[in-house]
């Protein structure tokens, strides 16, 4: 378990160090929802229709641009190498490190959700539903994410390679994340939905990290 | 120096029985043995591609060999991979090693992943000669500096098989002598070692292997 921890740790201290990583993926969150406005027009109405699937849309895209630095850096230094090369089985850390990347990547986007909501002029059934909903649906995305950005490792383009591996996977965390806020919007339950991502969630926590470590071994040979 | 085991006695502590390994198309060697008892020192010399990498890393079963065995106390790692991993310090050609940590951090995380606590990092540090750089960001270190930092992981957790693939490089004399002592004293301790290395070590008493005789014979023999 402290070995655990000690990863959390330093993937978090390593990402505070280099804090433009985390700020990046907000400010890209930030700066392509605010495009939409001046893409379809400014009518309230519009926006406010269209608002849940923009904010969810845009934070995959945004989580999606911060899996490359998962194992990308500790595979060129050969940190990657040497962490499989202790004790902790290869799985926990991966899943450590899917904790300290939803931490600086997924809990920032939660946040800043609700806000750029406001700006799309979410009606107001909305927004508590959108921060549950992606509480519940971004550890998804860290996890599932692992999974690509281990197979597109040492890839070259790994860039475009991980957005094809893993954008497909994302589809059910966005159809029920985004179901979740247009039925609180249109006054039904969103209980189901919410059950639904959890259930995605509680299925990704074995899996991801299992998938990802198969992936990683072939890289590390 | 351990005394030469009896005849039929005990197996020895580390050894390796028919071992073949590709990398990519090429076999690189093939039909090779050691056996290297406690306290034992093996040396792996051959011109540059002849598997001295390939063999470190399948000692340290990053790479699954080819063909043949590899047995820790007679008892064969195949079958259960993961008590190997506690047992192994690599250090390969990286150094693995963060920008933004400090000396300090990188060898207590290291300390802490392999179950050990912090305690250790001082002393590691300074058989190294590397406590006035304690804490410097790694980003600061000069070339040698990295290289004995990394070296430093060795003493700052304990584990028996050291598999050190070209450890000089980069080092000044008096730390090349720094490293010899380390070795010496790990040996006196009843740890493993084995190097790969272009430079006449002074190792009392190593046993060695020359690559090359282990090249796969080309069909026309």
């Amino acid at each position: 378990m402290s070995a655990f921890l000690a990863v959390v740790g330093r993937d978090l201290r390593l990402a505070l160090r280099q804090g433009s990583d985390a700020a990046l993926v907000v400010a890209f969150f930030v700066l392509a929802v605010t495009m939409f406005p001046f893409g379809v027009g400014p009518e309230p109405q519009l926006l406010s229709r269209i608002a849940a699937g923009i904010v969810w849309v845009t934070a995959l895209l945004a989580a999606l641009l911060s899996l490359d630095r998962l194992f990308q850096q500790d595979y060129e230094d050969g940190s990657l190498e040497a962490l499989a090369l202790t004790p902790l089985p290869l799985s926990a850390l991966v899943l450590a490190k899917c904790l300290a990347h939803w931490l600086t990547t997924g809990v920032p986007l939660v946040v800043v959700a609700p806000v750029l909501a406001a700006l799309l002029h979410l009606d107001a059934p909305g927004y508590g539903p959108l921060v549950l909903a992606m509480a519940l649906g971004t550890p998804s995305l860290s996890l599932v994410g692992a999974i690509g950005a281990a197979l597109a490792l040492g890839a070259r383009r790994a860039g475009v390679l991980l957005s094809l591996l893993v954008l497909p996977l994302y589809i059910p965390v966005l159809i029920f994340g985004v179901a979740a806020v247009d039925q609180a919007v249109a006054g039904f339950a969103i209980r189901p939905h919410l059950l639904i991502l959890t259930a995605f969630l509680v299925a990704a926590l074995p899996l991801a990290p299992w998938a990802a470590s198969a992936a990683l071994r072939p890289a590390l040979e | 120096m351990p005394s030469p085991p009896p005849a039929n006695a005990s197996p020895p502590r580390f050894a390796g029985s028919g071992l073949a390994c590709r990398r990519g198309d090429r076999l690189v060697f093939r039909d090779l043995d050691f056996a290297i008892e406690t306290g034992g020192a093996l040396v792996l010399t051959g011109a540059n591609g002849s598997g001295k990498s390939s063999l470190l890393r399948v000692m340290a079963g990053l790479t699954p060999p080819l063909l043949g065995a590899l047995a820790w106390d007679g008892a064969p790692l195949a079958e259960d991979p993961a008590p190997h991993r506690a047992r192994v310090h690599f250090i390969g050609h990286q150094d693995a090693l963060k920008p933004v940590l400090t000396a300090a951090e990188t060898l207590a995380f290291w300390a802490r992943i392999r179950g050990g606590s912090a305690a250790t990092v001082p002393a590691a540090l300074a058989r190294f000669h590397l406590d006035e750089l304690a804490d410097w960001p790694c980003r600061f270190l000069s070339a040698g500096q990295r290289r004995r930092l990394a070296l430093a992981r060795l003493l700052a957790s304990p584990a028996p098989l050291w598999l050190l693939d070209e450890p000089t490089t980069g080092l000044d004399e008096a730390s090349v002598a720094d490293l010899v002592a380390a070795i010496a004293e790990h040996r006196a301790g009843g740890g493993i070692v084995v190097l790969a290395t272009h430079q006449p070590l002074a190792i009392i008493q190593p046993q060695s292997l020359v690559l090359t005789d282990f090249a796969p014979r080309r069909s026309a023999a």
